[in-house]
């Protein structure tokens, strides 16, 4: 019997599994191949699970630990935390830990630790950033994760695959950002619950591998399981600049041409225009024109989304020979120490600084209002982020929109939300 | 179950809701009298036990954080019937033991009701409206897991049982 066709997931799903194929529904249970925990939800929290277990980490070779989310610390009780964090590593035996190296879900690829056909679980909603890479990585809470860490296997609901297809090719000013938050206003927030996306089309192909990342990073806002991308020669040549040795039939981990999707949608990126996403939802995005003059206190460029080395270029073409209103704020938090030096060594940072950007370390900061750079009462922020969700920033009455490294850039030089292209027309007259 | 009362929240509930970043260092304690305080601000404080939260759909979307579990089960919140689910805080909710029941129905049910729950038959009755509401029966796998208490003493039982 031949196999059957086979998504992507279900590839990688059976791969886990050590079946030969597995179908969409099946609730198998998997050998995880890679577990990643961060100080929040990490060794704080799955530490008491497994010494009420009475048993220690299934294989600390295959954990990653990052220290991302209370970096640096502000406080005695976040100081604990980090502190915390470090004695459960070195008490665990964990070598891979990148303590206030960056971002997890950036530190993790950059580190090597990724790479196509892997079965991988992170601490983290964001989890589905893997997805860029062919992983299938997924987000499970903290008890989940300490079952994990005590068995290395996991049961999982084999998920149908939505594929999301973008045709034709990004204009100027137009990035993966602005894809992601059309998409969220046109599906919503809830169309990958319980299902695999799937990125794909002519569009996609062309992007980055850290554009890549911002889809599979924020198919976690359209609910996703995974966000996945299959990988092509980008992929691998992106890997093995990053010291990971992929093997050679790689290319087996894409969807096959007649495997069953639950639903396809396709977009079309020649019309895309940049995108601001209004408070308190992804998913109340429109084009930027809709926002422009929208005035604002603080300006972000952060996060596992919207502040990785090419999105700190794209703020420098911005600002490039510009300064930021008096008006606003801007702040920058590069998504790792590994971003900040390339960002120095190629002369981005001494734009952005120049530009009276004020640079943060890199972490999760503002972004989820753990770290510095939070709101105040009534206060309006617009940022690269992820999320914009009530009171996530800081003040519950405190305000988020949403948008690219571009726009916000663009936005912190006018006082007020702005269309970038004007800004990269003029660069380019 | 006896009676509970109903608290009726929209979609789209989220975690940052549920549990607020700016409380997460601090204990389940502190997070909990901030859970859903931007919807409700009084919810904390007048939340009897036992009371089941309603809501449409995609409840509990957003970050993987299980503090959004924990902090309802601080509070010692009944259940929490929706439409539907978020996947993670779904699987959370299940491994914490807080009864979640996916019901199509949900949002029949006005702030107040008097409702009575048997999430394992997956039957719910509005004692006020005086009708009973079809939920999604919860898979047999997992009704072990919350019949054990959670993914925790589910694990304890079967590691003991290993060694054995
Ligand atoms: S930067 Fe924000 S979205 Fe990314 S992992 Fe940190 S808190 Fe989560």
């Amino acid at each position: 019997m031949t196999r059957p066709a086979q998504t992507l997931a279900e590839k990688l799903c059976a791969r886990a599994a050590g079946q030969e194929s597995v179908e969409a529904g099946k609730i198998v249970t998997v050998s995880v191949d890679l577990a990643m925990i961060h100080d929040s939800g990490g060794p704080r929290r799955v530490a008491p699970m497994l010494q009420e277990l009475g048993v220690s980490v299934w294989d600390p070779d295959r954990i990653v630990l990052v220290s991302d989310h209370y970096v640096p610390a502000v406080d005695s009780g976040t100081a604990e935390i980090l502190n915390f964090t470090r004695k459960w590593a070195r008490e665990n035996g964990v070598t891979a830990f990148h303590d206030m190296q960056g971002i997890c879900h950036v530190v993790l690829p950059e580190r090597g630790h990724l790479k196509p056909g892997l079965f991988v679980v992170g601490g983290d909603s964001h989890s589905t950033t893997g997805g860029a890479f062919g992983a299938f990585m997924i987000g499970i809470g903290a008890t989940e994760m300490a079952g994990v860490l005590a068995t290395g296997e996991i049961w999982i609901k084999v998920p149908p695959t939505v594929r999301l297809e973008w045709r034709g090719a990004l204009g100027p000013g137009v990035v993966a950002k602005d894809m992601m938050l059309a998409m969220c206003a046109a599906l919503g927030m809830d169309v990958g619950n319980y299902k695999a996306i799937e990125f794909g089309g002519s569009a996609v192909d062309a992007l980055d591998m850290e554009a890549r990342m911002t889809l599979s990073n924020m198919a976690a806002e359209l609910g996703g399981k995974v966000g996945l991308v299959a990988p092509d020669e980008n992929t691998i040549e992106w890997l093995s600049a990053h010291g990971v040795a992929v093997e050679s039939d790689w290319l087996r981990w894409r969807s096959d041409d007649d495997s069953l999707l639950e639903a396809r949608h396709v977009f079309d990126a020649d019309v895309l225009m940049p995108q601001v996403a209004a408070p308190h939802s992804p998913a109340n995005a429109d084009d930027v024109l809709s926002f422009r003059g929208t005035m604002f206190h603080q300006a972000y460029i952060g996060a596992c989304t919207g502040a990785k080395l090419t999105d700190l270029h794209m703020a420098a073409e911005v600002l490039r020979g510009r300064t930021i209103s008096n008006d606003v704020r801007l702040l920058v938090a590069p998504a790792s120490t590994r971003t900040t030096a390339a960002a120095a060594a190629d002369g981005t940072l001494a734009i952005l600084t120049e530009a009276g950007a004020i640079m943060m370390p890199s972490g999760c900061g503002a972004c989820a209002g753990y770290g510095a750079g939070v709101l105040a009462e009534g206060e309006v922020c617009l940022s690269s982020t992820a999320r914009n969700f009530k009171g996530r920033m800081g003040h519950p009455t405190s305000q988020v929109y949403l948008a690219s490294p571009y726009t916000v850039a663009a936005s912190a030089v006018a006082g007020k939300i702005a269309d970038p292209r004007e800004f990269l027309l003029e660069i380019a007259a | 179950m006896s009676d509970a009362r109903a608290w009726c929240f929209g979609d789209d509930v989220d975690t940052d809701i549920l549990a607020p970043g700016l409380y997460m260092k601090g204990g389940i304690e502190s997070l909990a009298a901030h859970c859903l305080e931007t919807l409700d601000p009084d919810f904390a404080a007048d939340l009897q036990p036992g009371d089941i939260i309603v809501a449409g759909c995609n409840f509990g979307m957003g970050s993987s954080r299980e503090q959004a579990v924990m902090a309802l089960n601080h509070l010692n919140v009944g259940a929490v019937v929706a439409e539907s689910f978020a996947r993670i805080f779904f699987r959370n909710a299940i491994n914490l033991a807080l009864p979640v029941v996916t019901c199509a129905e949900a949002r029949s049910i006005a702030p107040g009701d008097r409702l009575c729950l048997d999430p394992a038959r997956g039957v719910l009755e509005n004692r006020t409206q005086h009708r009973v509401l079809a939920c999604e029966p919860i898979p047999a796998h997992l009704l072990v897991m919350i019949a054990d208490g959670g993914l925790l003493p589910h694990l304890k039982k079967k590691l003991k049982a290993r060694v054995a």
